[in-house]
């Protein structure tokens, strides 16, 4: 379906200004390798600055690779960016061109010019509206609507005119879980009747592994995994996850939890492990009695996520996962 | 909550396709004009929402200028500059100030990628905003014209020049505002260019060209808003020279279509980075 190869994209250096503080040039792709399979829900997980959305600029011919190549479909996309408007629908993170419009018009004249003809774009634009509970406010502005509602008008306006290929960068953002649930079952209702492929980037955990078919972790520009989120977990299943939070300062004086302080990874007042399962309890046992428990605000003991996958594989941010 | 695992779909058993075989059929590219309508009528129905009130701006700032004028000319051919001028002025301000911004905009915040990526003529995109903007300005350019012409005391019979003035002027200034939005490395420069061009075409428009001094004079020639006021000045005499009044609008025209041409062009430049 997708084929990427030796994708690499640098940003040149900037030179200070005043006000600007001088930048060093910046790999945000470093020879990426990626294939993506006909109807999968493929992911592309990583903190913010991995790299995400340059690589989707670059599989959506907005941007040109300095070097590697784009196949989708058979069509090399790198040579031809232009065909990639005609195989793949995108909604980026931006909603600027369609803000004004109304709900009914921002998707009647994304199909028109997706190629629809008058008739098709309304019967089309219709159809989606009342697939995505949308229908009730079609006649109101974008401008005017919530965050999220304004985030599902736009991923309504991208499946208006039908596309083998959706790219969707971060599509939930600000939704709450009816609208998130709309967009699940659009996509799945895509994927059983035509096979349509979805290229998701996120930084929700949570989503990425309820979602997604297969994710590929991005860190500073490289894909430092790419699998089943079950079997990317599977590398981390030795480990256990605790988290502590402590009411004002971590307690130091008790010795365990003195020992423990290297090996946390801290976040204001709260410490987060990874630990192997017998570890863990000892932990948990020291820390719900005696002296820690006093300056113990709260305790969870989790399986570990894809987030520990991310840290466990090498990846730089401590905290750029999100998790809701 | 996908619940669909991806062995059982249509097509699936390709699963190593990679995208190395056969190119796969294209979706249908959108053709010129229907897309340019299409745009045409997205741009109207946002400048509905969000321009009305600028019009009145710009149909009141033509006015005042021409009641201003009206202390320090007196009538005959300097009369019919300021009209001309002041009528001219409001297209330059839509077409030209608030088309640079929008374009500015759209480029810095990313939203010329909704664009970029919908299959999508160029020239539909440009022409389908110039076309709505200019045409936006028809309501406020007759009202100074009308307004004008009965404070100066000029005939309003050759009114329906401005139905030709209008789009032509409005071509040329439109393309000019969006290359500036579109070409422009900060949104804030390019409000400021079309902050200039504007206050170029109010200053060179309406004020007599008899008295400008010959580098200004120069200057006015290479505004392409110059023209449609020549041609529209040139209606009010008793018997106007049409032959004159059409190669103004000729000139105009033709730089409306260089200007047009220079905005697709920046607009495909703009798009893919």
């Amino acid at each position: 379906m997708c084929a990427v190869r030796g994708l690499t994209k640098t940003y040149p250096a900037l030179r200070g200004r005043r006000g600007v503080p001088a930048a060093p040039e910046v790999r945000a792709t470093d020879g990426v390798e990626l294939d993506v399979r006909r109807g999968e829900i493929f992911g592309l997980l990583g903190p913010n600055g991995a790299g995400k959305s340059t690589l989707v600029r670059q599989l959506t011919g907005l941007m040109r690779p300095d070097h590697g190549t784009v196949r989708i479909l058979g069509h090399d996309i790198v040579a031809h960016p232009e065909r990639a408007a005609r195989i793949l629908a995108y909604l980026g993170q931006e909603s600027g061109a369609l803000d004004e419009l109304t709900v009914s018009l921002a998707a009647e004249t994304t199909g028109r010019l997706r190629g629809l003809d008058l008739r098709q774009a309304r019967a089309e634009r219709d159809a989606v509206l009342d697939e995505l509970g949308l229908t009730p406010i079609a006649g109101r502005p974008l401008k005017k609507l919530s965050g999220g509602q304004r985030r599902l008008a736009c991923f309504a306006a991208a499946l208006v005119g039908e596309r083998s290929l959706l790219v969707l960068d971060e599509p939930t953002t600000g939704m709450d879980p009816v609208a998130r649930r709309a967009v699940w079952s659009a996509v799945d209702r895509r994927r059983a009747e035509r096979g349509t492929t979805v290229v998701l980037v996120t930084h929700n955990v949570i989503e990425a592994e309820t979602v997604l078919d297969r994710v590929a972790v991005l860190d500073r520009g490289r894909v430092i995994a790419c699998d089943t989120p079950a079997a990317l977990k599977e590398r981390v299943s030795g480990e256990v996850r605790v988290e502590l939070v402590w009411r004002e300062r971590a307690p130091l004086e008790v010795a365990e939890v003195a020992a423990l302080e290297e090996r946390a990874v801290e976040s204001g007042r709260r410490w987060t492990l990874r630990l192997a399962p017998e570890e863990a309890r000892a932990v948990v046992a020291t820390v719900t009695g005696g002296a820690a428990y006093a300056a113990l605000d709260d305790f969870t003991l989790a399986t570990p996520s894809l987030e520990d996958v991310y840290l466990a594989l090498g990846g730089a941010a401590r905290q750029g996962l999100v998790k809701v | 909550m996908s619940v669909v695992p991806a062995g059982v779909l249509p097509g699936a058993t390709a699963v190593q396709d990679g995208g190395a075989g056969p190119a796969a059929e294209l979706g249908p590219p959108a053709r010129l004009w229907p897309s340019l309508a299409a745009v045409y009528r997205a741009q109207l129905s946002r400048a509905r929402v969000a321009r009305i009130p600028l019009l009145f701006v710009a149909t009141f700032q033509s006015i005042g200028i021409m009641i201003m004028m009206r202390g320090v000319v007196s009538g005959g051919s300097e009369a019919q500059y300021v009209v001309a001028g002041a009528s001219v002025v409001v297209v330059a301000y839509v077409a030209l100030n608030l088309l640079a911004q929008y374009f500015g905009q759209l480029r810095a915040s990313g939203g010329l990628d909704h664009y970029a990526t919908l299959p999508v003529p160029p020239a539909a995109v440009v022409l389908g905003a110039a076309a709505a903007y200019a045409s936006f300005t028809v309501p406020g350019a007759l009202v100074t014209a009308a307004f004008g012409s009965v404070l100066f005391g000029l005939p309003l019979g050759n009114l329906w020049v401005l139905a030709a003035v209008i789009p032509l002027a409005g071509a040329a200034l439109s393309g000019l505002g969006a290359a500036c939005g579109l070409l422009a490395p900060r949104p804030e420069l390019a409000t400021l260019f079309g902050q200039l061009g504007m206050s170029a075409a109010l200053l060179l428009g309406v004020l007599p060209p008899d008295r400008m001094p010959e580098a200004v004079r120069l200057l006015r020639d290479l505004l392409p808003s110059t023209y449609g006021v020549e041609a529209y000045a040139r209606t009010f005499a008793a018997r106007p020279d049409w032959v004159l009044v059409f190669t103004d609008m000729a000139v105009c025209a033709g730089v409306g279509v260089v200007s047009l041409a220079v905005a697709t062009w920046a607009y495909r430049r703009a798009a893919v980075r």
